[in-house]
């Protein structure tokens, strides 16, 4: 069985179709890339498996589970953690606060014992702290520990989502274009991280990325996307040679021979 | 500036970063205690009137400030609590405390309910929908006539703790330590809930809905979770504001004392617990140096004693008009630049709290 499932999914929004059809599986331990055109729909596929919208047909599972009867906060305790294109962090907190919330789906203590903070809670806040320090520490977000995030360079608030979503310790993991926006430089070792979230941490990669160079060096297999339908997918050599992922990017009259 | 050697994590979750903090604080309790002893009756009055207005902000501020979630409607939380506490105490004769506790617990029922409707709502249309709430305390308060007594009001009665009896106006240092009490207990509460879980996921509802959703926090819950301990804790406030006043009917819990709480907490800061005492202090000064401005100003005319009607809405209108433009993050954020400027001084840079631009971020999925 593999890890995540997409089996036909269907998403329309009013008389577009976003997504037609598409299946897919992902592996455990795999890097999988997503990419596509602008428009494709590949943020869209994150969004049904992470149930911020509704398919019209189709199922997306989990180990086997359907993630459609779940509510859209149930996801993030199955292990399924996400960062957004745009990034999506709380602004007005520290960094340490931010990769603290990661920790949510692990908190045990109910609402009175938080009120009187009794020793379980201590505890718990303690081993909590230790878990995200493990990520502060192989992410090297060090000096910004307790920076407000509002103030961060780009390229930092980058690394401090991704932070964010492994400090819940998931199985899964989904970046939604990781690369975007970064240098060369900031790109190059985000291409290590990659590869260590999926060697160090054991945790397996689904990610939707532009940066051609970065998808061919991390992941062992791209689906493309165009117009919401799955055009190829295989190994990345496989792919990129492939004449109906060319025409999609460049168009049917500069198909190479 | 003080720089922190960390060596285990107890440090940052523990109450006070360091000794010197904690001496502070219990500096102040202490003076806070010995307060009847150095203040006449009158001013102990005011003390008091600054610490139940305090706990009613902090109340909001949890909503608000914390949770996102702004709220024109706590008078009417103040108002349950203070007619379920006098009801519970006057009719039933339950014994203080466990009147006052479950004078909270109706409150944060109250809050709980309405939070049901409201988790559909954001920013303006929740303010708008908890402004009806505001209004309609009044006249629910009028129609429950039997219980509240209406229009003619219910009387607040004496409270016995361990036999020694506590009158607002025959005892008032007593009381006063009784309000304190309870604000020293509510802040230590709110401090808890802002180092454990709850906290947090407050403050991932306030930031970002979306992520919020994504790391596996539930608005829903956390909002309806807010909302209780929010109007729980307004309740109580309200319980004290009964005994304070000692008579009250359905005139007193306004909308206008909706709006002075939220004023409050933004003068204050929004967001801190500091706030919601920094701007009790305030609400709670202005109107006495308003009425001994206009005596002074009335005296040099000539003229007597001139009522003059808005004249104090006025100013706190402007008052938060001018925060709003020069200092949104209220007294307290105004407090932390002047100690982070001393502390650093004379390295102090003009750009320092400017904060930087926000990148774009993922359109809103409501």
């Amino acid at each position: 069985m593999s890890l995540l499932e997409v089996e036909s999914a269907t998403v329309r929004f009013g008389g577009l179709t976003a997504l037609r059809e598409v299946s897919f599986a992902v592996e455990e331990g795999e890097i999988f890339a997503v990419v596509g055109p602008n428009g494709a729909g590949k943020s869209t596929l994150f969004n049904v498996i992470s149930r911020f919208c509704e398919p019209a047909s189709g199922d997306a599972r989990f180990e086997g589970e359907s993630l459609l009867r779940r509510s859209p906060s149930a996801i993030a305790g199955l292990g399924i953690a996400r960062t957004f294109q745009n990034i999506e962090l709380f602004d007005r907190t520290t960094v340490l606060q931010n990769l603290l919330i990661g920790r949510h789906t692990r908190r045990r203590a109910s609402i009175l014992p938080q009120i009187v903070f009794a020793p379980a809670v201590r505890r718990e806040e303690v081993a909590h702290r230790s878990a995200v320090e493990r990520v502060i520490d192989f992410l090297d977000l060090h000096p910004y520990r307790d920076h407000a995030v509002a103030g961060l360079p780009y390229g930092v608030r980058k690394v401090v989502e991704i932070g964010r979503a492994l400090a819940m310790g998931p199985r899964l993991i989904l970046l939604d274009e990781p690369a975007s926006g970064l240098s060369v430089e900031e790109a190059g070792d985000m291409r290590f991280w990659i590869e260590d979230i999926r060697t160090q941490l054991g945790v397996t990669v689904l990610m939707v990325e532009h940066n051609m160079s970065l998808v061919s060096a991390v992941s062992d297999r791209v689906m493309v996307l165009a117009d919401g339908r799955v055009i190829a997918l295989g190994a990345p050599r496989e792919v990129q040679s492939d004449a109906r992922v060319v025409e999609a990017y460049l168009g049917a009259d500069t198909a190479m021979p | 500036m003080r720089v922190h050697f960390n060596t285990t994590y107890d440090r940052d979750i523990r109450l006070f970063p360091d000794t010197r903090d904690a001496v502070r604080y219990g500096l102040l309790v202490a003076v806070a205690i010995a307060l009847p002893f150095l203040l006449d009756d009158f001013l102990i009055g005011e003390a008091t009137n600054v610490l139940i207005w305090a706990i009613a902000g902090m109340g909001l501020m949890l909503l608000t400030g914390h949770a996102g979630q702004p709220s024109l409607g706590h008078a009417a939380f103040l108002a349950a609590g203070c007619y379920a506490h006098a009801i519970l105490m006057g009719r039933f004769g339950l014994p203080f405390a466990a009147s006052f506790v479950l004078a909270g617990a109706v409150a944060g029922s109250v809050g709980v309910l309405v939070a049901i409707p409201a988790l559909r709502l954001h920013g303006i249309y929740l303010a708008i929908a908890t402004l009806a709430l505001s209004i309609l305390t009044e006249d629910i308060i009028v129609l429950a006539e039997p219980w509240t007594g209406g229009v003619a009001g219910m009387t607040a009665p004496d409270i016995s703790i361990l036999g020694m009896r506590i009158d607002r106006l025959g005892s008032p240092d007593s009381f006063y330590w009784l309000c304190l009490a309870v604000a020293v207990l509510v802040t230590l509460g709110y401090r808890n809930i802002l180092r454990a879980p709850l906290g947090r996921a407050l403050l991932a509802v306030r930031d970002s809905e979306v992520s919020a959703r994504a790391m596996g926090v539930s608005p829903a819950r956390t909002k309806t979770v807010a909302f209780g301990l929010s109007c729980m804790t307004t309740g109580w406030a309200g319980a004290l504001m009964g005994h304070f006043f000692y008579t009250f009917n359905h005139e007193v819990f306004t909308l206008v004392i909706s709006i002075q709480l939220l004023l409050m907490i933004v003068i204050g800061g929004l967001g801190s617990i500091h706030g919601a005492y920094y701007g009790a202090v305030v609400v709670a000064i202005v109107p006495q140096a308003i009425n001994v401005a206009r005596d002074g100003i009335a005296g040099l005319f000539g003229g007597g004693g001139v009522a003059i009607p808005g004249l104090e809405i006025g100013i706190f209108g402007l008052i938060l008009i001018f925060f709003i433009l020069f200092e949104p993050l209220g007294v307290h954020g105004r407090m932390v630049k002047w100690r982070i400027y001393f502390e650093l001084f004379p390295f102090c840079r003009r750009d320092m709290f400017r904060r930087q631009k926000s990148y774009l971020r993922t359109e809103r999925m409501r």
